[in-house]
């Protein structure tokens, strides 16, 4: 038996990073710490490959029936009942090994990558120990073993992201995109908590293991609860989605992640592509047996509402001119991809292929968006400027960084033997399987997505050259090494058994590439690709002209749809006017009026009689004296003649 | 001797006593005297006990007790009271009890 007690080390190191970093890190050198922070990060990184290592393939996680769930530590902190109680622990299955790699690659990459983008920048101390917060969070999220310590680290990533998205504090527009993003997914996770609720109300626990059997589960006895004509597993599980759906920036839930590109770029990278908003994946991926055995109406919303997001972000992402932005909602379309994946996928063996698609889809997609977000910052780094419109013929300057985004957008194109390509087409074969209309639509976002990465590297890289205010440049090699790190997981992460690791019955499986569905994705990626050659690799007005003859259809695009201004209206219209305003009038006038009244009439009262108050002793003595005289003579007549 | 004076004869030299007294705590304007008013309202009080006592209960002693205690706390009453009225007296520079009114609203 493979001993796995090293792993409670991979959350407190960040942690206690994190500490160190917060208290003294003013103390320290700007670049001690940031070595200090990157060194815990490698440890912790090589912690988790070994553990992915040992649990994969030394067999320390096989067991007699499949991968089997170890606890290598887990405390009770608070024990309600018997059955209901709150444990905090490590867990280790197939999932939550393969989020440790993730996790910790991409954040040691950022860490390394962040000693040169943010050099010379205020507060480089405090950045260090947000990321260290961060990473402490997520990691002990995916390690949760059971659903409320989940939620608590949970939250704990939604705090170190509203503090990275703020991180320039001066900022007015980083100020608010950070209060957006903490108040929408704050929002979805109301939903996430009255799910929790209502399913340990109703199966008295919160442990995983427990929850996500699927012949023992607790889950079962609730099945013929119905409320408002939904089963109520339906209604926990919708519930937890929303929560799901928050943070992984689903329709509707979307419009906090391209304002929070007004963070720094690595941690775009970090939090805002690779890890934090693929929680609501994970999520889903976590419960996945509650959802596919008694909530499949949900599992069927799941899919909707991701394939709906992938092609509502990606015709998006066409339009928008901060390469950031485009970027962002990129990273929306393929979240969107993932959760289609969950949403169409069944349980035993190759039915499984959607379950174990978006995992791997999660994992290559981390490493290539990871990429391409460190190497818009090294873009950024070097133009001073978020815009593709200043941007161009950058590929003479920045041979390094051109090199690698190349890579990173033929893999997130899907071109074959990278991959993206991989993991993309098990997705597609997985909806094919369950739905033409979804396969019809990831199959024409597989284009768009084509399309419009290469509208950013043609745009960034070719194309016109503009007048700098000083010569671009290569960027370090702090920053440049991780661009190579990433480059290389994005070319060859394809590579890995998926099948033999992940599946939702924990069993390896075996899956084919399915030529007949690979070959049309990969063409018409082709197509976007070439597409975008012809209309941007040359300086041309054939794109304006496009747009202008689009009209109206453009504009609403480019405005991404008015989703925001249709928060703006529901909130500030609708709600301030119909709920706010009337409670805010009631508040004033009938709540604080009565408290009001009261206070008058005391004042008055008392302005009418303190004069009774006159400091004259023998006064009050006189007055005493005839209410005694006043008392005995009263007492006499009634007891008298009583 | 003292049996052939009527216990109501007491009685009526005690409420004399105490009423005076009251009078005087209200009247006059000279903490010294309120002082002394004061201590004839204690006074009367005593003559009351000892006489009730002595006519109703005279194989009792919680009269007499009483009294004693009321004269205890009386000196310390008007020690207390002599202290207060000096204090007054270096504050105001009088012991006019009508001039000394700042508590007051």
């Amino acid at each position: 038996m493979i001993s796995f007690d090293y792993t409670l080390l991979i959350p407190v190191l960040p942690l206690l990073m994190f500490l160190t970093l917060g208290i003294g890190g003013h103390r320290l050198k700007p670049l001690m710490a940031g070595l200090l922070g990157s060194a815990a990060m490698g440890v912790v990184t090589v912690l988790s490959y070994l553990t992915a290592i040992q649990y994969f393939f030394v067999g320390g996680g096989m067991g007699a029936d499949g991968y089997v769930a170890l606890i290598p530590f887990q405390f009770t902190w608070l024990a309600f009942t018997d059955t209901l109680r709150i444990t905090l622990g490590v867990m280790l299955d197939p999932i939550s090994v393969m989020m440790l790699v993730v996790i910790s690659t991409v954040s040691l990459m950022v860490h390394i990558y962040s000693l040169g983008y943010m050099k010379g920048e205020k507060g480089f101390q405090r950045f260090y120990a947000f990321l260290s917060l961060f990473s402490f969070s997520m990691l002990g999220l995916v390690l949760a073993t059971n659903i409320f310590q989940m939620y608590i680290f949970w939250e704990l990533v939604g705090v170190s992201s509203f503090l990275l998205i703020g991180f320039y504090y001066r900022k007015p527009s980083a100020i608010a995109a950070s209060k957006k993003a903490f108040i929408v997914t704050r929002f979805a996770d109301f939903g996430f908590l009255l799910g929790i609720l209502i399913l340990s109300y109703y199966t008295g626990t919160f442990d995983f293991g427990i929850l996500t059997q699927p012949e023992t589960s607790p889950v079962a006895s609730m099945a013929g609860v119905s409320f408002m004509g939904l089963s109520v597993v339906s209604w926990a599980m919708v519930l937890v989605f929303m929560g799901g759906a928050g943070k992984s920036a689903m329709f509707p839930l979307h419009i906090w992640l391209p304002d929070a590109m007004e963070g720094p770029t690595p941690v775009s990278a970090l939090i805002h592509a690779a890890t934090m908003v693929v929680a609501g994946v994970y999520l889903v991926a976590r419960l996945f047996v509650v959802y596919h055995f008694w909530a499949a109406d949900i599992q069927e919303v799941i899919a909707w509402v991701g394939a709906f997001t992938s092609l509502f972000a990606a015709v998006i992402a066409i339009t928008q001119h901060d390469i950031k932005r485009v970027l962002a909602f990129s990273t929306l379309s393929q979240i969107g991809y993932m959760m289609l994946a969950l949403g169409v996928s069944g349980y035993g063996g190759a039915e499984g292929t959607g379950y174990m698609a978006a995992m791997f889809h999660l994992f290559t997609h981390a490493m290539f968006k990871a990429l391409l977000f460190l190497g818009a910052g090294s873009v950024i780094h070097a133009v001073h400027s978020n815009l593709m419109t200043e941007m161009g013929g950058l590929r003479k300057y920045m041979p390094v960084t051109h090199i690698t985004f190349l890579i990173a957008c033929l893999t997130i194109s899907g071109v074959p033997f990278l991959s993206g390509f991989f993991s993309k087409d098990e997705i597609l074969v997985a909806a094919f399987e369950h739905s033409k209309v979804l396969f019809a639509i990831e199959f024409l976002v597989a284009g768009l997505t084509a399309f419009y990465m290469f509208r950013l590297y043609f745009n960034v890289f070719w194309g016109q050259e503009r007048h700098y205010h000083h010569t671009p440049h290569e960027s370090p090699w702090v920053m440049t090494v991780p661009l190579m790190v990433l480059a290389f997981a994005s070319v060859f992460s394809g590579y890995l058994p998926f099948t033999h690791l992940v599946s939702p019955d924990r069993l390896p499986f075996e899956v084919h590439l399915h030529w007949g569905i690979a070959i049309p994705s990969v063409l018409i990626g082709l197509a976007g690709i070439g597409l975008a050659w012809v209309l941007y690799k040359r300086p041309s007005r054939v794109p304006d002209r496009m747009a202008a003859a689009m009209g109206g259809f453009y504009t609403t695009v480019y405005h991404k749809f008015y989703i925001d201004e249709v928060y703006l209206f529901v909130t500030r219209r609708v709600l301030f006017n119909l709920v706010s305003r009337p409670i805010s009038w009631f508040d004033r006038h009938v709540v604080d009026a009565f408290m009001n009244a009261l206070a008058n009439v005391t004042n008055g009262v008392s302005d009418r009689i303190k004069g009774l108050q006159s400091g004259q002793l023998q006064m009050y003595a006189a007055t005493f004296a005839a209410g005694v005289i006043g008392l005995v003579l009263l007492a006499l007549y009634y007891l008298g003649s009583a | 001797m003292l049996h052939t004076i009527p216990l109501h004869y007491f009685l009526i030299v005690g409420t004399l006593m105490f009423f005076i007294g009251v009078a005087g705590f209200i009247i006059r304007r000279n903490l010294i005297t309120i002082l002394m008013s004061v201590e004839l309202m204690l006074n009367a009080v005593n003559i009351n006990f000892l006489a009730v006592n002595r006519y109703l209960y005279p194989h009792h002693l919680e009269g007499h007790f009483f009294t004693l205690f009321i004269v205890a706390i009386a000196a310390a009453e008007a020690s207390i009271a002599i202290a207060l009225i000096i204090n007054i007296y270096r504050r105001f520079s009088t012991i006019d009890v009508d001039q000394v009114s700042d508590m007051k609203y």
